[in-house]
C-alpha cells in the first residue's frame, strides 16, 4: 500500500498541480508536500501526490559503493 | 526506468549476495530478520530474494500492511458509512474485498451502496466538488506514507469550504507498532528491514530507540533487488560487529529529517492518538485522529457510526502471523478455506499480506539452495 514510483516533473501549474511523467505515460501529480521540486526533478510518486524529491547523487554514490563492494568490506 | 532499472542489476546483485552468504558462514548462530512493510514482503518474493537467502538467514514478515492491521470494526464502520443515505463511501482498492463482521464493502457496492474506489484521496475530494447534493467520506487507511496526502487533502478541503467532504481516520503509525513487538517476548527479531517509504516521510530518527533501549540493529530499505540486499547485508554486519544502529539503505529517497513538509502537514492535521491494531491490540499513541479544528471534515463527528468491537474469524491466525510469530502455513484456513478469492482474513486480502504473498509464491519461494 506504501507503492511509490519514480516520475518526473514536466509541467508546474497552480496550487501544486503537475505534470509528470512515469516511463512515458503521463500523471497529475500533487506538489504540496515538495513545495521545493521544480521542472526536470524526479520525483517519488505515492497515490497521486509526490512525497519527496529523489536525490540523483545519493543514487549514483549508493551505485557506486555497491558495484565496487566497498561498503561491504 | 530511471532510478529503476539500475538497482535491479544481476552483476551488482550476485556479489551482495556473495557477501551475505560470507557473513552469514561468520554467524555464530541463525538471525531471524524482519521486513515491517508489506510492500517488502512482495518485493522479497517477488525478486526471488527469499530463495535465495543463506540458510542462517530467515526472513519474518512484520505488521506493515494497513489493510491486515485495520481491525474488522473499523471495516465495520466503513460500512455503515456506505449505508447512510445519500453518502458515498471512497476508498484505496485494497480495502474492498476486507471482511467486516458480516459484509464487505464489495458486497455492499453489489447491493446498490455508494462506494467509490479512488488512487488519491484527492478523487474523493474531486468526487465532493462534483456531487454537492451527497457526502463523500474517504475511509482514511494507512501509515506514515498515506497519512499526509491525507492530511494535505482535508487542508485543501477545509480552505475551499468543501463541506460535504470527510474523512474516516483509520491511520496508523509504524514506530509505536515495532516498539510493541519489540518490547513484547515471544517473538525474537535480530534485526528491522525498516519501510523506504514510511521513512521517507519519517526519517531515521523516530527507529533510534530501537538499537538504544532493545539492542536491535536497523536499516532502512527500498525496494529494489539492490535496495534489500544491502538492507540485509547491513543488518548481517552490524549483527556480527555488535553494533546495533540505524542506517539508511536508500538514500535517494530518505533522509535523516524524513520530509518536513509531509510532517508539518501531519502536525496541522492530526493528533495521536491510541488505536486498535489486528493482532497487536491497543498500542498507546499509535493512530491519527483529526483535530478539532478540522472536526468539520472529520467523519466520526459527523455521522452516527455504529460498530461494536468484534472478534477476529475464529481460526484465523493473521494477528499472530501479522507479528511474525506464526508463519500463514501454520493456519488451517491458508489455502483451503482462505484464499485470495475467498479470503477469511485481511493477510490473505491485501495483495501485500503475508498469507496472500505466500498464497501466490508458494513455499519454494522461501528457500532453495543459492
Amino acid at each position: 500500500m506504501c507503492l511509490a514510483v519514480p516520475a518526473e516533473i514536466t509541467e508546474i501549474g497552480e496550487n501544486s498541480r503537475a505534470q509528470v511523467s512515469i516511463a512515458g505515460t503521463v500523471r497529475e501529480a500533487c506538489l504540496d508536500l515538495v513545495p521545493e521540486a521544480k521542472v526536470g526533478d524526479w520525483v517519488l510518486l505515492h497515490a497521486g501526490f509526490a512525497i519527496q524529491v529523489l536525490d540523483a547523487e545519493a543514487a549514483a554514490e549508493t551505485l557506486e559503493l555497491l558495484r565496487e563492494g566497498g561498503v561491504l568490506g | 526506468m530511471k532510478f529503476v532499472d539500475e538497482f535491479r542489476d544481476k552483476e551488482v546483485a550476485q556479489t551482495i549476495l556473495a557477501r551475505i552468504h560470507e557473513a552469514a558462514g561468520r554467524l555464530q548462530k541463525p538471525v531471524r530478520l524482519m521486513e515491517v512493510c508489506g510492500t517488502h514482503t512482495v518485493a522479497l518474493f517477488r525478486h526471488g530474494i527469499r530463495a535465495l537467502m543463506p540458510e542462517q538467514v530467515r526472513l519474518l514478515s512484520g505488521p506493515g500492511c494497513p489493510v491486515c492491521v485495520t481491525p474488522t470494526a473499523e471495516i465495520d464502520a466503513a460500512i455503515s458509512l456506505a449505508r447512510q443515505p445519500q453518502t458515498v463511501l471512497a476508498t484505496f482498492g485494497d480495502m474492498m474485498r476486507v471482511p467486516g463482521s458480516e459484509s464487505t464493502l464489495l458486497k455492499e457496492r453489489a447491493a446498490g451502496r455508494q462506494v467509490l474506489v479512488v488512487y488519491s484521496p484527492l478523487d474523493a475530494l474531486k468526487a465532493a466538488q462534483k456531487r454537492p447534493d451527497h457526502e463523500v467520506v474517504l475511509f482514511g487507511v494507512g501509515f506514515e506514507t498515506t497519512a499526509p496526502l491525507v492530511a494535505s487533502t482535508a487542508l485543501q478541503a477545509q480552505q475551499r469550504g468543501l463541506r460535504n467532504f470527510s474523512v474516516y481516520s483509520a491511520h496508523k503509525l509504524v514506530p509505536p507498532a515495532l516498539a510493541a513487538l519489540v518490547a513484547a517476548d515471544d517473538v525474537r527479531v535480530d534485526g528491522f528491514i525498516c519501510p523506504g517509504h514510511v521513512s521517507t516521510v519519517i526519517g531515521s530518527q523516530p527507529y533510534e530507540f530501537i538499537p538504544r533501549d532493545h539492542g536491535r540493529g536497523c536499516v532502512i530499505a527500498g525496494f529494489e533487488p539492490l535496495d534489500v540486499l544491502e538492507a540485509i547485508w547491513r543488518l548481517l554486519r552490524q549483527i556480527e560487529l555488535q553494533s546495533p544502529q540505524v542506517e539508511i539503505a536508500y538514500r535517494r529517497a530518505v533522509r535523516p529529517e524524513g520530509n518536513p513538509e509531509a510532517l508539518k502537514r501531519l502536525s496541522q492535521a492530526f493528533v495521536t492518538v491510541d488505536a486498535e491494531w489486528r493482532g497487536l491490540g491497543t498500542i498507546r499513541r499509535s493512530g491519527l485522529e483529526f483535530r478539532e479544528e478540522l472536526s468539520a471534515h472529520n467523519a466520526k463527528e459527523r455521522f452516527d457510526i455504529q460498530t461494536r468491537p468484534v472478534a477476529d474469524p475464529p481460526g484465523c491466525l493473521c494477528g499472530e502471523v501479522l507479528r511474525g510469530a506464526r508463519e500463514p502455513e501454520d493456519c488451517a484456513h491458508f489455502g483451503t478455506t482462505c484464499t485470495p478469492e475467498q479470503p477469511v482474513g485481511p493477510c490473505m486480502v491485501s495483495s501485500e499480506g503475508t498469507c496472500a504473498a505466500h498464497y501466490r509464491y508458494g513455499e519454494a519461494g522461501r528457500r532453495v539452495e543459492a
